[in-house]
């Protein structure tokens, strides 16, 4: 099998692929790439199927020594990308002789870039995905961040390689959004009226305590209102106000939960599967490879849509990305 | 990196509770709903959690693909392309009306030892003081009630285990530790559990287990699966070195 040596791991480079699904049981939440639309581009370019695995880049990039040669393509966000010094572009396949090196730099624009490979990279899946779990050490390779002196495999491909190229269109529609399209949230009628006005017209700014876990905003707080404590509600029970006591339950990816504070925090794709803060709503299905691509300091607005619109959002970007790219 | 835990402290019984067998569902997001068996953590409404979660293992519904079980809760994550909420909500209704057909498996009983106070359990001496009993009053009560495993969440292999001796119940940490070592026993609220991982956390932490909650190289990768009954077994120091060089 062909290699990649790790020459500078980047900031924080790992193996991510669509995740594992189905084991909420136990309490394994999904993970792979944040910015999950890059990742299957990338992958389309280099002929894989999209649930192939790459490479996910946080903020600066590394640099790959290919012995064998390969083909590649980037995706996402641009990290300054060049190849034996000559620059390379992003959202296209080509390829690397032997004994090349692809180096990449700090980001030009959003969070992260990923490195698509024919073939895949290949590591030991774990519960059926090869994506890195970093908190619980499980999945990518060997469970963690790429390392100085890492060597990956690189699984064989069959069949030609034809070059593809995706539509200008296309990237245009799909580029992250800063204003998060959502749909209501499981508790947001515990939020009283104005608070849920304050929620939808404010700017919110990404910190740094933001990762592949969830993002942690600032700006205005969601303290209006009720208290903690147990009294009525619109349900007529008594599980005290939208920042007060509730049950744990399962949170769903893209919950913008309405913390201790009053400040929001936003699932992402290696969240805790369980929690008991009450969301105030939820980023659509189609805007959540955006979420992937948020910087600390980036600021962000909610936008209210209604659950058939982010159906529709959703068919659309889905029929995009089956049409956008060709030989 | 951070780490919310679940929400505040709980008194299992005290929530008003909707009428025993009316599920409501509610949207969680435009992938997922929520099906809530009332609003009260008892182990009747956490039973029915537990029905749903094995006729949906058993009889899976094509374009389902996860599931969050929690105390009196069951997320249920779908493909949006293949389900409309309503639609997804009708056949879940189907599987909420045979229920009473589901039979759980027979509960397995797991034994936890754990090395009690010191350094494995820093808080054990506060919880005794709070709570007016001498450390070893804690430990025996600790140790002497079997605990049913609610759900599993928050982390992988995190066991929410229900419910603490009422003279035990203690408030979670007002600051919640930055580094919770791997195999903390704590308590919170009524509940108590083992982390499985380094993580920050919030509760109080009585001892420490030699056993890893979750391994890759065992079937069934979690030592604790949802609906197991748990007794923790006080052990020393010495016993705990062994079981860790074993």
């Amino acid at each position: 099998m062909s290699e990649i040596h790790v020459q500078a791991p980047g900031l924080l480079t790992t193996v991510q692929d669509l995740g594992r699904e189905g084991f909420g049981p136990m309490g394994v939440s999904p993970s792979g790439a944040a910015d999950a639309i890059a990742l299957r581009i990338g992958n389309q370019l280099v002929g894989n199927a999209e649930t192939a695995a790459g490479l996910e880049m946080t903020l600066l990039g590394g640099t790959f020594l290919f012995p064998e040669g390969a083909v590649l393509a980037l995706a996402g966000s641009d990290f300054g990308a060049t190849l034996d010094d000559s620059p390379v572009a992003l959202w296209g396949s080509f390829e690397v002789k032997p004994g090349q090196t692809l180096g990449l730099g700090p980001t030009r624009t959003g969070a992260r870039c990923y490195l698509c490979v024919r073939g895949g990279i290949a590591v030991k899946t774990f519960l059926g995905s090869a994506s890195t779990h970093l908190l619980s050490g499980l999945g990518g390779h060997e469970g963690r961040a790429l390392r100085k002196g890492d060597v990956l495999k690189i699984r064989a491909a069959s069949g030609a390689f034809r070059k593809r190229t995706v539509a200008e269109e296309a990237l245009q529609t799909l580029s992250p959004r800063k204003v998060l399209r959502v749909t209501p949230g499981p508790q947001s009628e515990w939020f009283p009226q104005a608070a849920q006005k304050l929620f939808y017209a404010s700017t919110y700014r990404v910190t740094e305590e933001s990762n592949r876990m969830g993002l942690r905003l600032e700006g205005p707080a969601i303290t209006d209102g009720t208290h903690r404590g147990a009294h009525g509600n619109a349900f007529g029970d008594a599980r005290g106000s939208a920042l007060g006591e509730m049950i744990s339950e399962g949170v769903s990816l893209g919950a913008v939960q309405i913390a201790a504070g009053g400040l929001p925090i936003i699932l992402f794709v290696e969240q805790q599967t369980t929690g008991g803060y009450a969301k105030i709503a939820n980023v659509i299905s189609a805007d959540l490879h955006s979420l992937g691509q948020l910087r600390p300091r980036d600021e962000v607005r909610f936008d209210h849509v209604d659950w058939e619109t982010s159906r529709s959002f959703l068919l659309e970007l889905e029929n995009l990305l089956a049409s956008s790219i060709s030989e | 990196l951070y780490f919310i835990e679940c929400g505040v402290e709980y008194t299992f019984a005290r929530m008003l509770m909707l009428s025993a067998d009316e599920a409501r569902f509610e949207r969680a997001s435009d992938q997922s709903l929520l099906i809530y068996f009332g609003q009260q953590i008892t182990r009747k409404t956490n039973e029915q959690v537990r029905r749903l979660l094995r006729l949906l293992e058993l009889e899976p519904v094509v374009g389902v693909r996860n599931l969050h079980p929690a105390y009196c809760s069951l997320l249920v994550k779908f493909d949006a392309l293949q389900w409309p909420h309503e639609e997804l909500e009708e056949k879940l209704r189907e599987y909420l009306k045979r229920l009473e057909e589901v039979s759980l498996p027979e509960p397995r009983l797991v034994e936890i030892p754990v090395c009690y106070g010191g350094d494995y359990g820093p808080d054990l001496d506060e919880v005794a003081a709070l709570r007016g009993m001498t450390p070893k009053q804690v430990i025996e009560l600790h140790a002497s009630t079997r605990y049913l495993v609610y759900f599993l969440g928050f982390v992988p292999g995190f066991a929410y285990l229900g419910e603490l001796p009422e003279a035990l119940v203690t408030p979670r940490l007002a600051t919640p530790r930055k580094k919770v070592p791997v195999g903390s026993v704590g308590i919170a609220g009524n509940q108590t559990g083992v982390y499985p991982f380094e993580t920050p956390g919030g509760w109080r932490l009585l001892g420490r287990t030699p056993l890893a909650m979750f391994r890759t190289d065992r079937e069934g990768l979690s030592l604790l699966s949802i609906g197991d009954q748990v007794r923790f077994v006080p052990i020393s120091r010495e016993r705990f070195a062994a079981l860790v060089s074993a």
